[in-house]
């Protein structure tokens, strides 16, 4: 079956040009941004051309403001406490619904999966109104606790599908032994989630260090400010005078997702796969 | 994906759910343990009653009162705010602009998905590569690509008018014009999100048995009788999940049209969500902005659960 040299010397030619296609197509704004944020404020140069004279000025800039710092910090801690108990709470949460299919129970499971069905916008009248009263404005406990009841229904369903195909066995070994549910839940089941677990906290985390349309509102107060929402400082305040500094601070804040994507890939592609096809 | 479970003769007792409960009313239920370990799910329940139900409750109710957001005062006006609704000038073309969004990127982001998901499966070298990148604009939030785009579309020295202006043609004002300014928005989250598509395909393309393929090309199948016939109908269920994941990203549109162009010029690129959020908090209509979201909650549900009937049906068939 081999092609004629001619044929397959074109084909080659149209996956390369294909191929870089796609990667100008995609690689042209974060180079932009990187070459906007090397540059001097005062430099007029096309934003296509390459920094000539490049410059860290911009990020020493964004790193002595201050702002960015605090919000990677706020973001940070959001992010990880967010994504720790939504592991915790939807994981216990699966396991009944994995185990025990009343009709009741499944009931309940089709009550968090609905959850998916509502856009935060929808409510965003309701949620604000409920954290007025709640003096939960400007907290973190009020950002977490709306995050997490919201980012539910996605592990619960990744986890009880997951669960449901664990012998069941081993949970009756742990019964026999004198395990109640709960322990059982967590000494002998949880441990197995492990690889779920990787996934549910790449795409939960990375959904919720990029969250917005909650944060806009239920932070108010800016040193609590999450990094989208410092960001958005950046460029509207400065959406004539300091576009550089602002494609600094972008930067600054895209890169930590950007680097670890770039290192556990394997593990980011698997989590969109789980959850597309689980979910 | 799945443990590797230890080996064990398939009885009754480890046959998984699913299969048992396939088969009807009458399977027996498992209740191999008392109700004592639903206790676990009592976490869940109760911040999901009380952070997402009651929310969308106090939405209803608001959205029979006229309040400005703050005060103590509201004031039970009945269906006034739903009347409104029909009377909004702005809401037919934010509709519209919803539904482009919402549409719009569904269609776009499975034919490049597929597209780009066809041309990586053959795994040629650098295809890894593509496929990163293609993905990575998926960790960026949508918000800061908003802002990142608006330096191609701007009209002084904006990326596209600095190409535009080496094969000789005049500058444009990209996002002046309503109609294109909604296309472009949409198109931004067709560029982002298709990473998500095409890994959902690929995944799709890779679950289909080679032998397949093999014996299509073996009985002369040509290639596009062998996507239609074989590939097609096998990748049904990636196709459904792909277009209602898409609908509904598209359909709740927000962050991309803050940044862009915070619904303007004048309301002309608003979707539902940023239409809501502004007139709760910029109008301090709460009522009405509720009436919206009551709106949009009905919207999105009524689609998706469509969607995913339609497709349930199809999948039959094509077994």
């Amino acid at each position: 079956m081999k092609q004629p040299l001619a044929k397959r010397a074109r084909a080659h030619a149209a996956n390369l040009s294909l191929s870089s296609l796609l990667v100008l197509i995609y690689a042209l704004p974060l180079y932009v941004a990187i070459s906007l944020s090397l540059k001097d404020i005062t430099d007029q140069s096309s934003l296509l051309s390459l920094p000539t004279a490049p410059t860290w000025d911009n990020y020493i800039k964004v790193f002595a403001d201050g702002t960015i710092g605090r919000a990677i910090f706020n973001t940070a801690v959001i992010t990880a406490l967010t994504v720790l108990l939504q592991v915790v709470i939807a994981g216990m949460a699966a396991y009944p619904l994995a185990r025990r299919k009343t009709r009741f129970n499944r009931w309940i499971q089709s009550g968090f999966l609905s959850v998916l069905m509502i856009p935060p916008l929808s409510i965003l009248v309701g949620v604000y109104s409920t954290m007025v009263a709640l003096h939960a404005i400007s907290t973190y406990w009020g950002i977490i606790i709306i995050l997490v009841a919201f980012g539910l229904p996605f592990p619960i369903y990744i986890f009880a599908n997951f669960i449901v195909s664990i012998p069941i066995s081993l949970d009756e070994a742990a019964e026999l032994d004198g395990c109640g549910p709960i322990r059982t839940f967590f000494l002998i089941i949880a441990p197995q989630l492990r690889p779920v677990i990787v996934s549910v906290v790449i795409l939960n985390g990375v959904g919720t260090w990029n969250e917005y349309g909650y944060a806009l509102y239920l932070l108010q107060k800016r040193e609590m400010y999450t990094v989208t929402l410092e960001i958005s400082q950046y460029f509207s305040a400065s959406s004539a005078s300091n576009l550089n500094g602002a494609a600094a601070a972008a930067i600054v804040v895209i890169l930590p997702l950007v680097v670890a994507y770039l290192a556990l890939q394997k593990y980011f592609i698997k989590g969109a796969l789980d959850a597309a096809l689980k979910g | 994906m799945t443990p590797s479970p230890p080996s064990m003769p398939v009885t009754r007792r480890n046959t998984p759910d699913r299969v048992l409960t396939r088969s009807g009313r009458n399977a027996p239920r498992r209740r191999w343990r008392g109700a004592s370990v639903n206790l676990l799910y009592l976490p869940a329940l109760f911040l999901t009653l009380a952070f997402v139900a009651y929310p969308l409750y106090e939405v209803l109710s608001l959205s029979l009162n006229q309040w400005n957001g703050y005060s103590q005062v509201r004031s039970f006006v009945g269906f006034d705010n739903y009347v409104r609704l029909t009377q909004d000038g702005y809401l037919p073309s934010i509709l519209g602009n919803t539904l482009i969004y919402g549409f719009g990127s569904a269609l776009l982001q499975n034919v490049f998905g597929l597209g780009i998901a066809l041309f990586l499966d053959r795994r040629l070298r650098g295809h890894s590569a593509v496929r990163a990148m293609v993905y990575l604009p998926v960790m960026i939030s949508g918000l800061i690509m908003g802002y990142i785009i608006s330096l191609f579309v701007q009209y002084d020295g904006g990326v596209f008018n600095e190409i535009l202006g080496i094969f000789g043609v005049a500058p444009v004002d990209f996002m002046a014009n309503p109609t294109r300014a909604v296309l472009i928005i949409m198109a931004i989250n067709v560029w982002q999100y298709t990473g998500v598509t095409m890994i959902i395909y690929l995944g799709g393309l890779q679950s289909i048995p080679h032998a397949l393929l093999e014996s299509a090309r073996l009985d002369g199948a040509g290639s596009w009788a062998t996507f239609r016939h074989v590939t097609a109908p096998l990748l049904v269920p990636a196709i459904s999940t792909a277009v209602v994941l898409n609908l509904i990203g598209g359909l709740k549109l927000f962050d991309v049209i803050v940044s862009m162009t915070g619904g303007g010029p004048g309301f002309a690129t608003h979707s539902l969500s940023s239409y809501i959020s502004n007139q709760y908090f910029n109008a301090q209509k709460a009522g009405y902005s509720a009436a919206l979201g009551v709106l949009t909650f009905a919207l999105i549900a009524t689609m998706s659960s469509l969607l995913t009937r339609m497709f349930r049906a199809r999948q039959v068939e094509a077994l």
